[in-house]
């Protein structure tokens, strides 16, 4: 058994170490509160831009090149991770994702670059030598929209340069602070059914400006800002929310841990208390011989 | 509310604005407009630009980091990359940002010219509207 001394230091680490898991437990939760509400701001734009989309996709004939779709040799995997770790599962489960996604593509001969978005999914991809096409980091935590500005901004040239022919985000949507889900998202091309897809018609009713045309192509790549900007902040979101998770069981590990130490300390204390007692009894005997 | 128009101010980090007013004028790209209560509809992209808004006899600015509008004849709605209400525009870091712009254009070289011709146009009508207050 362990020394008296040696479980107290244990306990006093355990403890300090509980104090802190409790400290990031909070700030995350602070962080998850202003995140989740970035999400829901988003909201009433991103619906109002999908609706006007919707309408003029079923108007506009002429076909949009971030709409051809073209053969698909190449395909590019956009990584969406946390800069930064402890937080539970989150960056695992998305890198099992996209790792399982990379290679079922590969499988079916298909060309596959990445990208990754967030510290985490850059190093590991660089741990296993897969070549990155581009990587952003530092965003965790502010992440803004001339973000996704600039990101959207980057895979558009290059998907109308010809580099891949198909886009697909990896991020973990948010859906509640207990359930997050790793999803796969195809960005691009975009398909024509699904701007479609539930908006009513208002062609009819409105007159545009320039042209129909016009406005769409403007609209088109704006719609894939705001998807990517929804799953940045989406994300976001979900890290804090594992983080949270996972401090919490940190934290209660930690309790667990003190209460079985303290319980071992008790225990080794009266052993030795009673060792003791024995020692002097027995000494006491002798003396009264 | 009769002859009253509703205008909202979208923008991907929330609304900025909601309220009935009685005119909204604006720039799209092809040139000014105004919006009485009982405009036709219709949607047009904006420019970088200024919004004002007339309730009763109360005009007020707004400052739109290109966008769409969309009209109907109750109702403008606004969709901004940003927008910003002219007392929260900080105009020491406008001119700033067009000084910096102003130079990097000056350069030429390897710089994203569009970029700062756009940060140029920002900060110009930002400034321009912070001086209207």
């Amino acid at each position: 058994m362990a020394g008296l001394k040696e479980i107290k230091r244990r306990i006093t680490s355990v403890k300090s170490t509980k104090q802190i898991t409790k400290a990031m437990k909070m700030v995350a939760a602070a962080k998850f509160r202003k995140a989740q509400g970035r999400i829901v701001q988003l909201r009433p734009y991103a619906e109002k831009m999908y609706s006007v989309l919707g309408s003029l996709a079923r108007n506009v004939e002429s076909v949009h090149p971030l709409m051809e779709v073209r053969p698909i040799n190449k395909v590019e995997v956009i990584v969406f991770s946390a800069d930064r770790g402890l937080c539970g599962g989150f960056n695992t489960n998305i890198m099992k994702a996209a790792v399982k996604l990379v290679r079922e593509l590969q499988a079916e001969g298909k060309e596959v670059s990445v990208s990754s978005v967030g510290k985490k999914s850059t190093d590991l991809f660089r741990r296993r030598r897969t070549a990155l096409r581009q990587a952003w980091g530092g965003l965790s935590g502010k992440v803004s929209y001339s973000n996704a500005q600039s990101i959207s901004g980057d895979i558009i040239d290059n998907y109308i340069k010809g580099t891949f022919d198909e886009v697909r985000m990896v991020y973990t949507e948010f859906k509640s602070a207990g359930v997050q889900k790793v999803t796969v998202l195809p960005l691009l091309p975009i398909e024509a059914a699904c701007l479609k897809e539930g908006s009513e018609d208002m062609a009819d009713v409105f007159l545009f400006e320039p042209s129909e045309e016009a406005v769409f192509e403007q609209l088109l790549p704006k719609n894939i800002e705001i998807q990517v900007f929804r799953a940045l902040l989406d994300s976001a979101a979900s890290e804090e929310a594992a983080r949270m998770a996972a401090m919490e069981n940190a934290t209660k590990s930690a309790d667990d841990m003190i209460k079985r130490l303290t319980l071992q300390y008790n225990k080794a204390r009266q052993t030795s208390i009673t060792t003791e007692l024995m020692d002097i009894v027995g000494g006491v005997e002798a003396l009264k011989k | 509310m009769e002859n009253k128009l509703r205008l909202e101010i979208v923008t991907p980090y929330g609304k900025v604005l909601s309220e009935d007013v009685d005119e909204v004028m604006t720039t799209g790209s092809e040139g000014d407009f105004g919006v009485l209560p009982g405009h036709v509809n219709f949607i047009t992209t904006l420019k970088i630009c200024i919004l004002s808004y007339r309730k009763e006899n109360d005009t007020k600015f707004v400052f739109i980091n290109s966008g769409y509008a969309e009209v109907t004849h109750d109702s403008v709605i606004i969709l901004a990359d940003s927008a910003e209400l002219s007392d929260e525009i900080d105009r020491e870091r406008a001119i700033i940002a067009r000084d910096r712009a102003e130079e990097r254009l000056k350069q030429q070289e390897k710089i994203d010219i569009a970029r700062a011709t756009s940060a140029l146009e920002r900060a110009t009508i930002r400034i321009q509207l912070a001086g209207k207050r």
